[in-house]
């Protein structure tokens, strides 16, 4: 059974066909998506996405130059010098939402995976499981990546705007990211049902 | 009413977290045998934490659009931004376009989830039926853009760090972008602890 989690309605669940959404017939929510992607294809999306985090991170994002002068930028410089000038609050906002919270998503997501291979459930299953389910609405990688062209038309009128590589491979985790996200974990759930 | 059984009439409860089907106890320490999130439901619950959080988000909102939220500073110049004066400079000089963005991220985007979660949460106080689908899918639209309002924070950071040329020209966030990230997340909490059961729950549907 499925029980509709935006009003409670319940359905008898049925396999779904390629390409099928099944929705809620009295609010028209998404119940459930055909997974196109099985546990290889995640891992291996997983693992891209980690190479390309860390592209993200050590690149830097954009080069401002003003007479001649240069200053750019990584993901962690932005940390820093927020940090550094009192902004404790948009420090561990940007830290969170934009490292942090993705960084330990797709770990966790790939130790879980890497054990759903073999059909079992990976070594604080449960943990990792819920971790996942909160994590979920905090990874905001796609609105870094609107903030940064913002940014960008912002500076462009009193300074040399050079994008860098690192806002490329942003642009790259982020559609890596929401692939991701849209892999719906209560299927992992299902794993080695009777050790729980 | 439809003929569309609801878990709450046959004695059932979904796990909010992992979705698994359960028998209702009607105890609100009942946990999840899988996952072990709770199972309870208690309206006046969430309507009160959805209600605190909504209250917090919009308090700090006030102070988030007053206070100026960036300096910028050249050759002594000094020029203090607050988010709508920020949004007016980037339709003047840079792209309209893109100031029509931040200006629905910032500022439309958070004044419709406070009317929005407001009318949710009298409504179904109310236990009313009217409009009960479009509720539903304002909610879920609320739900899906609200983390957007965040692009000013980011804006802000990263120009910080990027307009560091001494006293040529130097970029600072002020306490606005504070109050401001505050509300982003204090109405994203508040849209989470609201539960949308409670549309659906109450008296006859007009529909």
């Amino acid at each position: 059974m499925l029980i509709c989690a935006y009003c409670d309605t319940v359905y008898r669940r049925r396999p779904l066909a390629m390409g099928e959404v099944a929705r809620c017939q009295r609010c028209n929510a998404e119940l459930e998506r055909h997974q196109r992607l099985g546990a290889d294809a995640l891992l291996a999306l997983v693992f891209t996405a980690l190479i390309v985090f860390v592209q993200a991170n050590i690149w830097p994002i954009v080069t401002l130059g003003l007479n001649g002068r240069q200053v750019s930028t990584t993901l962690w410089g932005v940390i820093l010098v927020t940090w550094r000038d009192h902004s404790l609050v948009v420090a561990m906002l940007v830290a969170s939402t934009l490292f942090f919270f993705p960084l330990f998503r797709m770990l966790l997501l790939g130790w879980l995976l890497l054990y759903s291979r073999r059909r079992r459930r990976a070594p604080g299953f449960r943990h990792a499981m819920l971790a996942l389910h909160y994590l979920r609405p905090w990874t905001m990688s796609e609105v870094f990546v609107l903030g940064a062209l913002v940014s960008i038309v912002k500076a462009h009128v009193y300074f040399d705007v050079t994008p860098e590589a690192g806002i490329y491979a942003y642009a790259a985790l982020m559609l890596l990211i929401t692939l991701l996200t849209g892999f719906d974990l209560r299927r992992l759930w299902n794993l080695g049902e009777e050790r729980a | 009413m439809s003929e569309l059984p609801r878990a709450r009439e046959l004695g059932l409860v979904g796990c909010r977290v992992c979705g698994l089907v359960c028998q209702d106890i009607f105890s609100l320490e009942a946990a999840c045998p899988r996952c072990g999130a709770r199972l309870g439901r208690s309206m006046a619950a969430s309507v009160a934490r959805t209600w605190a959080l909504l209250l917090a988000a919009f308090i700090l909102y006030i102070p988030a659009n007053v206070v100026p939220i960036m300096r910028t500073v050249s050759l002594g110049d000094v020029d203090d931004n607050t988010i709508l004066s920020g949004v007016v400079e980037l339709w003047r000089n840079g792209s309209p376009g893109l100031a029509v963005i931040v200006f629905s991220a910032s500022i439309v985007v958070p004044i419709t989830k406070f009317l929005v979660l407001g009318m949710l949460l009298l409504s179904s106080q109310a236990g009313s039926g009217w409009a009960r689908l479009q509720r539903a899918l304002l909610f879920r639209a609320t739900e899906l853009v609200g983390y957007w309002s965040m692009l000013d924070v980011f804006v802000v950071a990263l120009l910080t760090a990027l307009v560091q040329f001494g006293i040529f020209s130097r970029v600072e966030p002020l306490p606005g972008v504070m109050y401001f990230g505050l509300t982003v997340v204090l109405t994203m909490l508040a849209s989470m602890s609201f539960d949308p059961r409670l549309i659906w729950d109450g008296g006859e549907s007009d529909d």
